[in-house]
C-alpha cells in the first residue's frame, strides 16, 4: 500500500496541469450556466484544443490518438479537470464509450472511419440502449432490424438517448433474432442520424430540462457493413460499452462533491439558526461531518477498485458499490443542502432571492435521478448479491 | 499509488488467518467468554511467538517493527475471529501509549517485556462522566500518587501494570500496587471484560513524553476500526451462507431480493469501512496532515456500520439470528462494546466538525 503517487504519475499529473494552466479557456464562466444548444460549438471547440494537446482521451491506445494512460492517470486527468472546473468535452459519450467499444470490436475500416472524428468532435455520437420496455432489463428490448439484401432495415423506439439532438451517430442495439433467447439475437449497429427515417424528439425531465431524447426508427436503412462486432454477439459489445460507463470518470466526483459540501460548510457560517450561526448548531454539525466523511471514503473506495484493476484486470468487488455510493450520497447530501437552505431552498436560478443562483433547487431535482440513471439502486444491489456474493439469481 | 495489499502484507493477514482459524476457532472463543478473564495463557505465548504482541514496536525493545497498516491488517483477522482476551487493550492500547509517551528507561521496562509477551498493560481513561473529551478528565497525581476511580477498564485484571490517562500526565502503576483495587463491570460483550479500578494513594510513575498521547490514542482507535471491520465481514460471510442454504418457499432466502439487498447494504458498509480503516492506518503511518481525520472518520463509519451489519445479519437469519447458539450475537456484541469505546459516531463527527467546519470560519465571511 503506497497511496503517494508514483514518478510517471507526478509526471503525467504536473504536464497536464501545465497545459491546462496555459489553455484553460478564460470565458468559460461566461458559457457555463448557457443552454447546451448555445453552449455546444464552444464545448466542440475545446474537445478540439485538448485534442491538439492529446488531452481528449487519454485512456486510449497511443495508435489510435490517446496516451495509453493507466487508470491511476486517467483518474488524475478526471481530478485535475475537476480541480480547475474545465469544461465538458462536446463528445463526451464517443470519447468515453464509444470509441473505445469500435477500437475493440471494429474493423480496421470503421476504426479508420469513425475514431479520428470522435476525437476531433467532427462527429457527434449518441447512445441507443434503453427502450420504454427495456430499462433495468435491457436484454428484453424491441427495436428490429432485419436483413434485406446488403441492409438492415431498423424499427422501433429509443429513450434515455444522451445527445440525441446533436448525434452525428449512434451506437443503436436492435434484435436481429427474435427466435433465441434474449440476449442472443442481439447486434449493434453504426447508425447514421441524418438517415432518412429516423426522428429525434426531446424528452422533457422533471428539472424542466430536456437532456434525453427519445429516437424513433422507421424502416431506416442501415448498411451491413455498420455492424459493430458479430452479428447477434451484440450484448457482448453492449456490455463492453457499459463497462466503460463505471470507469476512472468518477475520480472527478469527489471533487464535485467536495466544492459542494465546502460551499454548504460556508453557507452553514452566515445561516442563522436559533439565533446563532448554522455552522454552531450540533445537528447541522453532525450532518456536515458525516456528509464530508462520506465524500472521503467514496474517493477512498474509488481509489481501492482502480488499484484493485491496475494489479489483477478485472474490477475488484469494491467497484460495485461505487455507484450506489455516490448516488445515494448525492442526494442525501441535496436534501441536506434544502434544510439548510429552509424556504429559500427551492428559489429557482430566475429568482433574484435564489442561493447561488438556483444551483440547491436545480440540484435537489437533478439527483433525484441519480439513482435511476446508469443502472438503479436496485440493480446494483442485485448485481452486488449475485455476481459479488454468489447468491442465487431473483430473475 | 497503489492502494492495495503489498505482497508481504497479504501474506501477514492469510497467516495471522490461518493462525486464529487454528489457535481461536469459535468453540475457544466461546469457552474463553465464559471464564473470568478471557485470557489464555497458551494462546497468548502462540501469538508472542508469531511476533504479534510488538508488531509495530521497534526492534530495540523486542518489537517486530512493523508499520501501521500491518497492525490495521492483524486487527482486522483477530477481529473477525472474535479473538478473546487482553491483546487490544495491552498490546495496542496499553503499548501504543507506551512507545508514544515512555521514556527510553521507561520503555525498556514496561514496553519491552508486552512486545516479548512475557508482561501485560492496559490503560485507563474512563471516569464516572464516562466522556472520551480528555479535557474533561478529573483525576490527578498528588506528589506521585493517585487518587479517585477509573471505570470501563479494560481486562484489568490480567493487566502487570495500568497506564492512567489524568489531567496532569499520563502515569503508570503496578497492578498491584497499594491501594489498588479492580473490580468487575458486568458488560455486554464477554470477549472482553471491563473492570472499575479504584486508586488511594496508590505511588505512580509518570511518563516522560506526554505530548504523544493523541497520536497513541488514534493509532488505538484506528486498530480498534479495523478490529471492528473484521467483525462485520465475519457476520456477512456467516450471513450469505445462511441466504444461500436456508430454504423457505421452497427456495434458498437468498433468491428474493429483499434479502439480497440486505446482503448488499452489509457488502458496501463492510468494503467502505475496510477503506476508511486501512487508509486512517496507512495517513498514521505516514505521518499525513490528516491523520486525525482519517482516524475519526474510520471509527465514525465503522461504529455506525458494525452496528448496522449486525442488525442485517441477524434479520436475514430470522429466528435463528436470536438464538444464543449462533455465533452473530456474540459479534453484535462485541459491535456494541467497540462502537462506544473512544467515542461513537456521534463523539467523532463532532471531532471531524472541530477540523472541518470550525476551521473554515474565515473563508466563510469571504464567501
Amino acid at each position: 500500500m503506497d497511496l503517494n503517487l508514483t514518478k510517471d504519475e507526478l509526471q503525467f499529473r504536473d504536464e497536464l496541469r501545465a497545459w491546462l494552466a496555459a489553455n484553460m479557456p478564460r470565458d468559460w464562466n461566461d458559457w457555463r450556466e448557457k443552454p447546451l444548444e448555445e453552449s455546444f460549438p464552444y464545448l466542440r471547440a475545446w474537445q478540439r484544443k485538448l485534442q491538439e494537446g492529446r488531452w481528449a482521451a487519454v485512456s486510449w491506445p497511443k495508435e489510435y490518438g490517446g496516451r495509453s494512460a493507466t487508470l491511476m492517470e486517467q483518474a488524475i486527468f478526471w481530478e485535475e479537470m475537476a480541480r480547475v472546473e474545465a469544461p465538458p468535452m462536446a463528445n463526451s459519450l464517443g470519447l468515453g464509450l464509444i470509441g473505445p467499444t469500435i477500437i475493440a470490436y471494429g474493423t480496421e475500416e470503421q476504426k479508420k472511419r469513425y475514431v479520428p472524428k470522435i476525437l476531433s468532435a467532427e462527429e457527434i455520437w449518441c447512445q441507443g440502449f434503453s427502450e420504454p420496455n427495456a430499462g433495468s432489463d435491457l436484454a428484453s428490448l424491441q427495436t428490429e432490424a432485419r436483413l434485406d439484401g446488403d441492409a438492415y432495415i431498423v424499427n422501433g423506439q429509443k429513450v434515455w438517448t444522451s445527445y440525441g439532438w446533436v448525434g452525428d451517430w449512434c451506437e443503436l442495439v436492435v434484435r436481429t433474432d427474435p427466435n433465441v433467447p434474449k440476449h442472443k439475437g442481439l447486434t449493434v449497429l453504426l447508425v447514421d442520424m441524418k438517415a432518412h427515417g429516423v426522428d429525434v424528439r426531446p424528452l422533457r425531465q422533471m428539472t424542466g430540462e430536456s437532456e434525453f431524447n427519445e429516437i424513433f426508427f422507421r424502416d431506416v436503412r442501415v448498411p451491413a457493413a455498420n455492424v459493430l462486432g458479430k452479428v447477434n454477439d451484440g450484448w457482448n459489445v453492449a456490455i463492453s460499452t457499459l463497462a466503460h460507463e463505471r470507469g476512472a470518470y468518477g475520480a472527478r466526483l469527489h471533487l464535485l462533491f467536495k466544492r459542494n459540501i465546502d460551499r454548504l460548510i460556508a453557507l452553514a457560517h452566515t445561516i442563522q439558526h436559533n439565533g446563532k450561526p448554522a455552522a454552531q448548531d450540533p445537528l447541522i454539525r453532525q450532518k456536515l461531518a458525516q456528509y464530508y466523511a462520506e465524500i472521503e471514503i467514496m474517493r477512498l473506495n474509488q481509489m481501492r477498485a482502480f488499484s484493485r484493476i491496475t494489479a489483477t484486470g478485472v474490477p475488484g468487488p469494491e467497484g460495485s458499490i461505487l455507484k450506489i455510493f455516490w448516488s445515494e450520497l448525492n442526494q442525501r447530501i441535496q436534501q441536506f443542502a434544502q434544510e439548510l437552505l429552509g424556504p429559500y431552498g427551492q428559489l429557482l436560478g430566475t429568482d433574484s432571492r435564489a442561493v447561488d443562483h438556483g444551483i440547491w433547487s436545480y440540484g435537489y431535482l437533478r439527483t433525484r435521478g441519480n439513482t435511476i440513471e446508469a443502472g438503479t439502486s436496485e440493480i446494483q444491489r442485485n448485481i452486488i448479491g449475485h455476481f459479488v456474493l454468489g447468491l442465487p439469481r431473483s430473475y | 499509488m497503489q492502494f492495495g495489499l503489498s505482497d508481504s502484507q497479504q501474506l501477514l493477514k492469510d497467516n495471522a488467518r490461518k493462525f486464529f482459524a487454528a489457535e481461536c476457532p469459535m468453540a475457544q472463543v466461546r469457552r474463553l467468554m465464559e471464564t473470568d478473564t478471557a485470557y489464555d495463557a497458551a494462546l497468548w505465548s502462540k501469538m508472542a511467538e508469531q511476533g504479534f504482541t510488538g508488531i509495530i514496536f521497534p526492534e530495540e525493545y523486542d518489537g517486530a517493527g512493523l508499520g501501521k497498516v500491518e497492525l490495521i491488517l492483524l486487527m482486522e483477522e483477530m477481529g473477525r475471529a472474535l479473538v478473546p482476551g487482553p491483546f487490544f487493550s495491552s498490546v495496542v492500547l496499553a503499548g501504543a501509549l507506551l512507545d508514544a509517551t515512555g521514556s527510553p528507561e521507561q520503555k525498556k521496562k514496561y514496553l519491552a517485556p508486552v512486545c516479548r509477551g512475557e508482561a501485560r498493560s492496559t490503560a485507563a481513561i474512563l471516569e464516572a462522566g464516562a466522556n472520551w473529551d480528555l479535557a474533561s478528565l478529573q483525576i490527578s497525581a498528588s506528589k506521585g500518587k493517585l487518587t479517585g476511580e477509573k471505570l470501563f477498564v479494560p481486562d484489568a485484571a490480567v493487566a502487570d501494570s495500568i497506564i492512567v490517562i489524568a489531567r496532569d500526565g499520563v502515569f503508570i502503576v503496578d497492578a498491584d500496587a497499594p491501594g489498588i483495587e479492580i473490580t468487575p463491570m458486568t458488560g455486554m460483550d464477554f470477549t472482553r471484560k471491563l473492570y472499575a479500578v479504584q486508586f488511594a494513594g496508590t505511588p505512580a510513575e509518570k511518563l516522560g513524553a506526554p505530548s504523544g498521547l493523541a497520536k497513541a490514542l488514534d493509532i488505538a482507535t484506528a486498530a480498534l476500526s479495523a478490529e471492528m471491520v473484521g467483525g462485520m465481514q465475519r457476520t456477512l460471510e456467516i450471513t450469505v451462507e445462511y441466504a444461500k442454504t436456508r430454504k423457505q418457499f421452497g427456495k434458498p432466502i437468498g433468491v428474493f431480493q429483499a434479502v439480497q439487498h440486505q446482503c448488499a447494504d452489509m457488502y458496501l458498509e463492510t468494503e467502505s469501512s475496510r477503506s476508511a480503516a486501512y487508509y486512517a492506518g496507512w495517513a498514521l503511518e505516514e505521518h499525513a496532515p490528516d491523520a486525525a481525520v482519517a482516524v475519526s472518520i474510520a471509527k465514525m463509519y465503522a461504529s455506525d456500520a458494525c452496528r448496522t451489519v449486525g442488525n442485517r445479519g441477524i434479520q436475514v437469519h430470522g429466528g435463528m439470528g436470536f438464538t444464543w447458539e449462533n455465533d452473530l450475537h456474540l459479534y453484535y456484541r462485541r459491535a456494541k462494546a467497540s462502537e462506544t469505546m473512544f467515542g461513537d459516531a456521534t463523539f467523532h463527527r463532532e471531532r471531524i466538525a472541530r477540523f472541518t467546519v470550525d476551521s473554515a470560519t474565515s473563508s466563510a465571511k469571504s464567501a
